[in-house]
This record gives structure tokens, sequence and C-alpha cells, in this order.
């Protein structure tokens, strides 16, 4: 069978196999469970999935972090307890990471907890400035809506290498500025720079995504809204902040923790770019999870495993203050 | 500034903040606005625009700096005597005239060179900083060509991979998921909280980080060097589940009421009633799930072992050596990557935004 | 659980309609990772191989380097991947490899490569054959000879220090405006000849890393060269991690007057330098303690899961047959590894005149190795070791930890990678 056949009867059989099996099978089930259990059949491959493929990685990951060795399958592994944990707290002054023995993991931990919110709010701002320009009557909107949204479609693997090939010592943007008679400057191998560079890229990236939802939410608040304000003679900047920004708070809470998710998980592309330098200063969590626990050798399952789930406890209460701290200023 | 300017600005700055432009005028608003895209253009396409021109550069090309706009290559000609062709110089001699000869060898500071039109006058030694190459703009589609080669008919297999994954991941994530948003969004019943928390809180988990145990257990299923492999973990997409939640959400119950009175089977009333109308969730889940799978490359570099199973990302990725960047094969296969995705963004890209922009995210 | 897994997999295969066939009959999978012609050269040779074993099936695949290096022991160690793969972390992957003793001719192994094989073994105490040396690589440095001509400044002879050559290749940037004076690739492994020509001992007889004033020197010395311009900050500073990093084609474009890579190298001089600069590989440059640079290289291992050991293990003993080896030394360019062939010299009918000689000054290196070197290239816990001095050395560089930290860093590094594999070392 050739490879395009076998594509299509593939393609087929997935179109064709609910109509003819899947339906009285259904329907038995139903008759067989009653309306009432339903749902549970309805979820059942969904949640077989997640079970299987994000939640028991999940509790294999707790496992690891109490376990030692460099052994893959848990019953090979011997139960260390809080050894690896004690690892990652080995510090003589907290306040100073290079006195800790994985100074790394505390690095990579405080780089997360500047890189996250610095680049979940210039994505919303930049996206949201964006989304307002793309609502005008302008000519050529699917055009432009199209150049935003493309960077989206690339994989994080061919944004890095772009961006590094330009941001190179020898790369375009220091041609540019050469050839303006400037000095240039070597983007990625000072720290400031090169983080400046990793929000940069990575709002490049993603922001065409939020701008398209931004705009959905801005297209749905009535006109009439609006006309109604200019009655009263209301300010364009209190028209924005009373009217656009209240009717948009739902559409911007899901590119919030969407966009803060997204942030958090940010890996490929840094790993790409500046592998986390120059030194640590852009090294983020994920990376450091993944250099312990797959790059290095031998590969410390159970400490990356622990770092993970630290990281999880840090997000727990990153949320927690910035849910008090969002609650305080509505109570003013 | 007079009242009659400021109430103007002020218009334009509410026109610029709140809605459109009215027909027939052309304010500064629009002005800004237009500048603000086209800095957006220049900012968001010419990136990829600089690695595609890149690419068709001759690694000596590649290598200038400040680099050139266009791609250029040396110009050769064969001299009777030499069986390489020889590079093109123009030579400033003592007395300020130009001569156009050709380079035998280069021998520190100082090359030997031969006019190709009178070979018989001998060699001559010229200072090399009295020399510039001639060149001509020449777009090295070579990169490309021993790209392919280097990966023979194999190139077709590894495309197969690649769409088999995509499609059938995407297939099964869109009924899977629309399953699982229809029995959360269209029931009341215990543990329907529970079951809609596990799934999003799997939102939460970075697949980098559990890579290691999704391997496993990929290992224990069989299914290394498998496309099942790198198909089956993917599908449950937490992201998915929520959209087509959220959207199913807004349709009325109403319409499943009704079915059931007419006595519709529960799978008839998702099928038939339900999905058609999730159409425009269901493109987005779909675009996003292509997008990842096309482009995933961790775990199938870590499940995919044989070379029959490899996707083109990690075909592409195996030109990439311990020793060093090749940046003009590196730089071609960039391209291609990104290629069919560019294609179908030209065509798809009205559907892809306004159906992004049609899931009521609300 | 295994049993439930091993039928939900059956199920899953069922339902598969898999384009992924598997093959009938006998297959040996052999991955080629990091050589320049890559699996060609090796399927090529495979063809004699099949013709004197009907039934047999060589395939040879070609991968990425990341894969090797990542993903391969990650699969070893669920018992997946290839029969057969040529590796370059000979000492780390010891458990996972077959012993082919009884496959191949062991004294003619012995005899040819007693040497690296120890490597192999990552300090078991065992006779066992774990596989056969492909290539040796020697690290060294590539001078551009034009710019020192240019420049007036006498190229430094051998037994140059590391000093005196930083020193003239620093005056001979300043003269000609050349981009850098020294580069050095960002990897723990070229970093480590620097470091023994410093007396560094790195590893010691137990296999326990040594952290001493020579290893001090040797960093304090690099830092220097960083701090005063010698060398840029491009490939040690500006990137983070372990990751592997060169600029070579800064060397290729003359923007560096002294870059320390390897031999590996030299295929790409005759075909993108050709004759637009006049270079050479020097003698390595001596440190204080000796003139060493590092060996490397890769090694073709079976390893321990492989359905057909027997055939596995002559495939190997099949490329080590002396015709074999010698076009792959010579096609590949490369420093033949087996002693045999270091005696005889191999020809290199395609390589230029000056590759050949360069080809001559890196084989002269070898008799110059330090001990240390030998032992910190056969120890399991080199690239432990090679990965933390990147990180450590890097976060220097950019101020986050000083020099001292740094070294305590290094050993506990070590130390936890140590502990992580179960204590042995």
């Amino acid at each position: 069978m050739s490879a395009g056949t076998q594509f299509a009867a593939a393609a087929g059989a997935a179109v064709a196999l609910p109509a003819r099996i899947v339906e009285p099978f259904m329907y038995g089930l139903q008759r067989l469970l009653g309306i009432k259990r339903m749902p549970w059949v309805f979820l059942v491959p969904n949640l077989t999935a997640v079970v299987l493929f994000a939640l028991l990685p999940v509790f294999i990951n707790i496992f690891y972090s109490v376990s030692g060795s460099d052994r893959l399958y848990p019953w090979d592994r011997p139960v260390v307890g809080g050894a690896n944990y004690a690892t990652l707290f080995d510090c003589d002054n907290f306040l100073d990471p290079s006195t800790c023995s994985r100074d790394l993991f505390w690095r990579a931990l405080g780089n997360t907890l500047v890189f996250v919110p610095v680049q979940v709010t210039a994505m919303i701002v930049i996206a949201l400035l964006t989304a307002i320009c793309l609502n005008r009557d302008i000519r050529g909107r699917g055009f432009f809506r199209g150049i935003f949204f493309f960077p989206v479609m690339l994989s994080p693997v061919v944004v890095a290498l772009t961006w590094q090939w330009i941001l190179q010592r020898n790369g375009a943007l220091n041609g540019l500025i050469s050839s303006a008679g400037l000095t240039p400057v070597n983007w990625l191998v000072f720290p400031n720079t090169a983080f400046f560079w990793s929000v940069f890229v990575t709002v490049w990236a993603h922001m065409g995504f939020y701008t398209i939802i931004l705009l959905a939410g801005l297209q749905s608040i009535p006109r009439d809204v609006y006309e109604a304000a200019k009655m009263d003679s209301a300010t364009p900047w209190r028209a924005f902040t009373r009217i656009t920004l209240p009717l948009l708070k739902p559409v911007l809470l899901v590119v919030f923790i969407l966009a803060v998710i997204r942030s958090v998980q940010t890996f490929d592309e840094l790993y790409v770019l500046t592998g986390g330098g120059p030194g640590s200063a852009t090294m983020l969590m994920v990376q450091y999870i993944y250099e312990v626990g797959f790059a290095a050798q031998p590969r410390n399952f159970g400490l990356a495993a622990a770092a993970s789930l630290l990281l999880g406890v840090a997000l727990l209460i990153f949320t927690a203050i910035q849910m008090r701290i969002s609650r305080g200023g509505k109570d003013d | 500034m007079t009242e009659a300017s400021m109430s103007k600005t002020d218009m334009s700055i509410s026109d610029f903040l709140t809605r459109r432009r009215r027909r027939g005028r052309f304010g500064w608003t629009d002005g800004l606005t237009y500048a603000y895209l086209l800095l957006g253009l220049v900012v968001m396409f010419a990136p990829v625009l600089w690695v595609v021109i890149s690419s068709l550069k001759t690694p000596a090309n590649l290598a200038e700096f400040p680099p050139t706009l266009l791609p250029y290559s040396s110009e050769t000609v064969v001299v009777e005597g030499f069986d390489q062709p020889l590079a093109l110089f123009d030579v400033v001699g003592e007395d300020g005239e130009t001569r156009r000869l050709a380079q035998i060898r280069r021998v520190g500071i100082q090359a030997q060179m031969i006019d190709p039109a009178d070979p018989e006058a001998g060699r001559v030694l010229v200072p090399v900083e009295t020399a510039t190459p001639v060149r001509r703009v020449y777009l090295a589609f070579e990169n490309y060509t021993n790209l392919l080669a280097s990966s023979g008919n194999d190139l077709w297999r590894y495309v197969f991979n690649s769409l088999f994954i995509t499609v059938v991941a995407t297939l099964i994530t869109l009924v899977m998921n629309s399953m699982a948003a229809f029995a959360l969004s269209k029931y009341r019943f215990r543990g329907s909280n529970v079951a809609l928390v596990s799934i999003l809180a799997t939102l939460m988990i970075p697949a980098t980080v559990v890579l290691v145990p999704t391997y496993m257990i990929v290992a224990q299923l069989g299914l290394v060097g498998n496309l099942w492999g790198v198909i089956l973990p993917t599908v449950a997409t937490p992201t998915g589940v929520f959209l087509l939640r959220q959207y199913m959400l807004t349709i009325p119950d109403e319409l499943v009421e009704a079915a059931r009175m007419d006595h519709a089977s529960e799978w008839r009333i998702f099928w038939k009633i339900i999905l058609p109308l999730s159409s425009p969730a269901l493109a987005v889940v779909a675009i996003f799930s292509i997008l990842s799978r096309w482009n995933d490359f961790l775990l199938p570099l870590v499940v995919l072992t044989r070379r029959e199973s490899y996707t083109l990302q990690l075909a592409l990725a195996s030109f990439q050596t311990e020793y060093g960047i090749r940046y003009e094969i590196l730089l071609a296969m960039t391209t291609l990557t990104a290629l069919p995705l560019a294609c179908a963004f030209i065509f798809l890209q009205r559907y892809i935004t306004t159906g992004i922009a049609s899931t009521g995210i609300k | 659980m295994r049993r439930i897994m091993k039928t939900t997999s059956a199920l899953a295969l069922m339902v598969a309609a898999l384009p992924v066939t598997t093959a009938l009959g006998q297959e040996i999978r052999v991955w080629a990772g990091d050589t320049g012609t890559g699996g060609v050269l090796f399927e090529e040779m495979a063809k004699s191989f099949e013709e004197a074993n009907p039934g047999v099936d060589v395939v040879v695949e070609e991968v990425s380097y990341q894969t090797i290096v990542e993903s391969l022991p990650v699969q070893l160690e669920a018992g997946e991947g290839p029969d057969i793969a040529i590796i370059t972390d000979l000492g780390g992957l010891s458990r996972f490899y077959l012993d082919i003793t009884e496959y191949v001719d062991a004294d003619y192994f012995e005899q040819e490569w007693g040497q690296t094989l120890q490597w192999l073994r990552g300090g078991q105490q065992t006779d066992a054959i774990f596989g056969m040396p492909t290539t040796l690589t020697v690290n060294g440095a590539y001078v551009n000879l034009t710019l020192f001509e240019q420049a007036g400044v006498p190229v430094p002879e051998e037994g140059a220090t590391w000093e005196e050559w930083a020193a003239a290749a620093k005056q001979v940037a300043e003269a000609t405006g050349t981009e850098f004076a020294m580069e050095m690739d960002r990897s723990g492994h070229r970093f480590a000849s620097l470091a023994i020509s410093y007396g560094a001992e790195m590893v010691d007889e137990e296999g326990r890393p040594v952290i001493d004033d020579g290893l001090r020197a040797a960093i304090e010395q690099f830092v220097a060269w960083h701090q005063d311009g010698t060398m840029p900050m491009d490939l040690w500073g500006a990137v983070g991690g372990a990751t592997h990093r060169e600029l070579f084609s800064d060397f290729l474009n003359a923007n560096v007057v002294f870059y320390f890579g390897g031999s590996w190298t030299l295929r790409q001089m005759d075909t993108e330098v050709g004759d637009l600069f006049d270079w050479a590989v020097v003698p390595t440059p001596c440190g204080p303690s000796s003139c060493t640079a590092m060996p490397g290289g890769g090694a073709m291992t079976a390893f321990a899961h492989t359905q057909h050991p027997e055939l596995a293990g002559a495939l190997i003993n099949h490329y080590a047959q002396p015709e074999n080896l010698d076009h792959y030394i010579s096609t590949e360019v490369e420093i033949p590894s087996a002693s045999s062939q270091i005696e005889n010299g191999v020809e290199y009918p395609e390589a230029s005149e000056r590759t050949r000689e360069a080809l001559a000054t890196f084989t002269a290196q070898i008799p110059k190795m330090a001990d240390a070197a030998y032992r910190f290239q056969g120890w399991r816990f080199q690239r432990a070791m090679m990965n933390s001095l990147t990180t450590r050395i890097s976060q220097v560089l950019n101020n986050e930890l000083d020099i001292d930290a740094a070294l305590t860093r290094i050993e506990e590094d070590v130390n936890l990678a140590i502990e992580a594999a179960g204590g042995q070392s």
C-alpha cells in the first residue's frame, strides 16, 4: 500500500467509524447504563488519556522526587526520602543564591519570578494595543491581522534560530546599527540585553494569539455604548477605562491566565536562543529541570522532580499573593 | 490651543481608543495606527524574510559583516591550464588603473594572479589589499538541494509521518475533547467539577517536566519507535476541552431538551446537534492541535527511535552535529520546516484568525 | 501493573494501522551520529558483511548528535534503542554495553586498542571488550599564519607556553585589526586540555573529582584572558548551562588569530578556507606542568539488549578489519586509533598538503599527552565534570560566582552526579 492510500484510508476510517459503529454502540451503552451515567461515558476517553499521560506522570514524578539513582523505572529506584529536597535547600545563606549548593535552582526560580510578570505584562499591553489598532476601520485589516499572527505558526526552534541569526555579533541587527554609524552591541553577551531579548522574542512569537482573542473581545462590545458615553461627554481615556476595559475584563482574564501558564512553561525558545546564558541570566525553571533530569550525564531524575514540585509550590504561593493584591486593590 | 482644536484632539483620541474611524476623514490617529501597523509589519515579518534570504547565500557570503542585503557569490572564470575555475578580482595597479585578474592562489598578503584574457603573459604577484572580488547576485539553491539530497527518498517518508501524526492526533483530539466538553457543559452530575478541575489542572504541567515519566509509560506500552507513541500522549489537550466547553455553554440547553423529547439518543444529540454548532471552536482547537503536532520536537526526539518513523522536524534537526552549526544548512532547514505552514497560512489566514475571533471566549 | 500495560499496548498495536513495518529476518540497526560523512560510509562497508551473512540486514541510521547524547541514554535505560551505535561518552554508558569478546578477534582488539578499550570499561574491573574505537581525536590549536606574517610577529616555536601564545596572538590581533586574538570551543573537554597542562589532576585513581591548584590556576588564567579581551565573551560568556558552542567559523573567516578546537574540523579547512589564508595546526601550547592536549574520539559499541548479540559482535569485528578501518580513516581525514595504523601511517589521497601536515602535527601530540588526560578521558563521570566546568566558568565570567565558590560547586556537582548514579565511581 502506498503512503497516500494508507493515509486516505486512515482519514476516511476516522470519519466513517463513528457513523457506522459508534452510534449503535453508544446507544446500547445508554440503554444499559441509563442517561444519568452518559456524561461519564463521554468523559472516559479523555479522562483515560489525562490519567495515563498527565496525572500518572505527575505521580511518578512525585515518587522520583523521593527516590535516588539514575534508573528510569520506579521499581529499580531506592527510596531516599527528602534527600533531593535537602540538596536543593542546601544553602549557607538563603538571601544569597551563590551560597547554595544548587545555586542554579534558586537563580532559575528567581529568573522565572521576574520573567513571568514582565513578559506577561508586555505581552498583554502590546497585544491590547495591537488589537485596538486592528479594531479600527483601516485598509488591509486582514493582511495586518495575518502578519501579527504569523509567528504563532512557527516552531519554537525556528523562532529561536531566526532571532539568533539576527542578534548574533555579526547579525543583521548589528549590520543595521553599524551602517547607521553606531557601535554594534553584542546583544546576547550581556545579562541585561539577553534578558530583554528573551522577553522580546517570546512576546514576538506569541502575541498574535492573544491579539486575535482580544480583537474578538473588542468587536463584541456594542457601538452604542460608546455613543452613549460621548453624549455624556466622557473623556476618551475615561471611556476607555470605564467602558472598554470593564467590558473586556472576562476576555482579559482568559488571556491573562493562558499567558501566565505559557510564560511559566517557556523553554524551547530560550534554550536555543541563549542556552540560559550569559551565566545563568536567562535560565528559567523548566530549563533547569530539563538540564538536571535529562541533559545531564548521569541524569538526576530525582532532583529534577523535586525541583518541578517546588516550582509548583512557588507558583501556588505566587498566585495566592497576586490574588491577595488584586483583591486588596478592589477594596480601595 | 484653541477650544476647537482641543475638542478635535479629544475626538481623535476617543476614536483611537474606542471605535472605528468615520468614513471620509483621515485624522492623525489613522496616521498613528498605520505607523504602528507598519512598524509591526517590519518587526514581525522582516526577521522571517531575512532568514529566507540568508538561506540562499553561500557560506562565504553568510560570513560577511556587515551582511549583504542580497545573496552574492564570487565570479569565476576557467583559464587554460587550470583544472579548477579561478575567482576573479578587480585589481588596482600602482598606476591607479583597474585590471580584472583571476587568482591562482593566495599566500599570506600576496596573491598570484593571471590575466584570463592573456594567460600567456604569465603570473603576476598582487598585494591582497589592492584586490576586490568580482561578485554577482547568486541564489545558492544548492543549500536546499544538498539538504534534500542527503535525506534522499526518505524525505517523503518524513513528510508522511509528520502528516500522519498531525492529522490523526488532531482528529482524535477533536473527538475526545468535544465529547468531554459536551459532558462537562450539558449535564449536571456529581463529580463533574472534579473531572473538569483534573483536566484543567494538567494545563499547568509543562510537557518538558514530565518528559521522562511520559517516555517511561510510552515504553511500557511498547510504543517506542511507533508513531502512536507520539500521538497518544498528546491528544487530551486541556486547552481544547476548556475552549470547547466554554463555547458549548453558550449553546442553549433547550436544543438538547427538545432533541431528547424527540427520542434522540445522547450520542446523536452530541454528534448531530452540538458538534455542528461548535464548529468555530472546533476549528480553533484543530488549528492549535495541527500547529503543535507539526512543530513537536522533544517527545518525538525521544520516542521515535527508528529513522523510518522520523518526523520532518527530527530529520532536519539531525543535520546539526556536535562539531558546529553549518549556518547555510540550518537556515535552509529552518525555511523548509516553516514553509508548509507558511503556505497553509497564506490560504487559511482568514479562516484561522476569524475562527479564533469567533470562538466567543467571553 | 506491567501486565496491564502490556495488554493495553497489545490492544493499541492492534488498533494501529501502522505505517512502520517491522522487518522480517535479522536486522541490525546502527546509529552513526557524529561523523563527517556519517552513516554512508558504514552502510557501504556493511555490504560485504550482508553478502557473507544472507538474511541479515544492516540498517545504518544517521542521527543527530543531540539524539546520541540525550535520547540514547534514556532509551537504553528503558531497554530500547539501536543494536549498535557510535558514541562519544565512552565511560558513561558502560553498563549498557554488550561484551563482544567471544564474537571478535579479541587478541587483535587488545593489541590495536589496549588503552581505549579501557575507557569503554568506565572503571569496571573487567577484561570485557565493549566495542571498537573508531577514531582518535586530538584537541589542538589552529593558527592563522597570514595574520602573523602581516603583523611581523614571529610564530611561537614548539614548547611555547599558553601565556606566550596568548600574548603573541593579542599582539597580532592588535597589529592587524583582527577582531579576536584567541578563542576556544565552549566545551569542558577543550578546557580540560588547558587545565591538565596547568597541572590539574581532574580525577584521582579512585574515580573521585580532584579540585587542585592546577585547576584553579587554569580557571584564573582563563578568566583573565576574558577580562583583558584576549578572548571574546561570545563563547564561554554568552551561553549558559552545559550547552556546547563553537565559533570555528571565526577562524574560517580570519576573525581570530588562534583557535583552540580539535582535529575533527580539518576536513572543513580544506573545503572552506582553501587558499584564503595560510594556516597551520601548531603543537599544543604548554602549561607549567605539561604540554598535553586531551584525546578524544568515538567508539562503536553494541548494546546488551540486542536480539542478535552474535551478529552485532560479528559486524563490529567486520568494521574493525584493517581494510575497512583504513578506508574509513582516510576518507574521513581522521587520526587513526589503532596502534598498527598509527605505526604504519594512513594515506590521505584526498587531503591537501597543508591538511596532511596538520594531521602529522596532531598525531605528534599523542605521545605528549599526560596520564591525567587519559585517566580523565576514561572516567565514567567525565561528562558530569565537563558540564560543570562550562556552567561554572560561565558563571564566573558573568560575576555570578567567584573562583573559590566555582571550585566548590564543581566538586559538589560531580559528587552529586556520582551519588545520583548510585555511588559507584
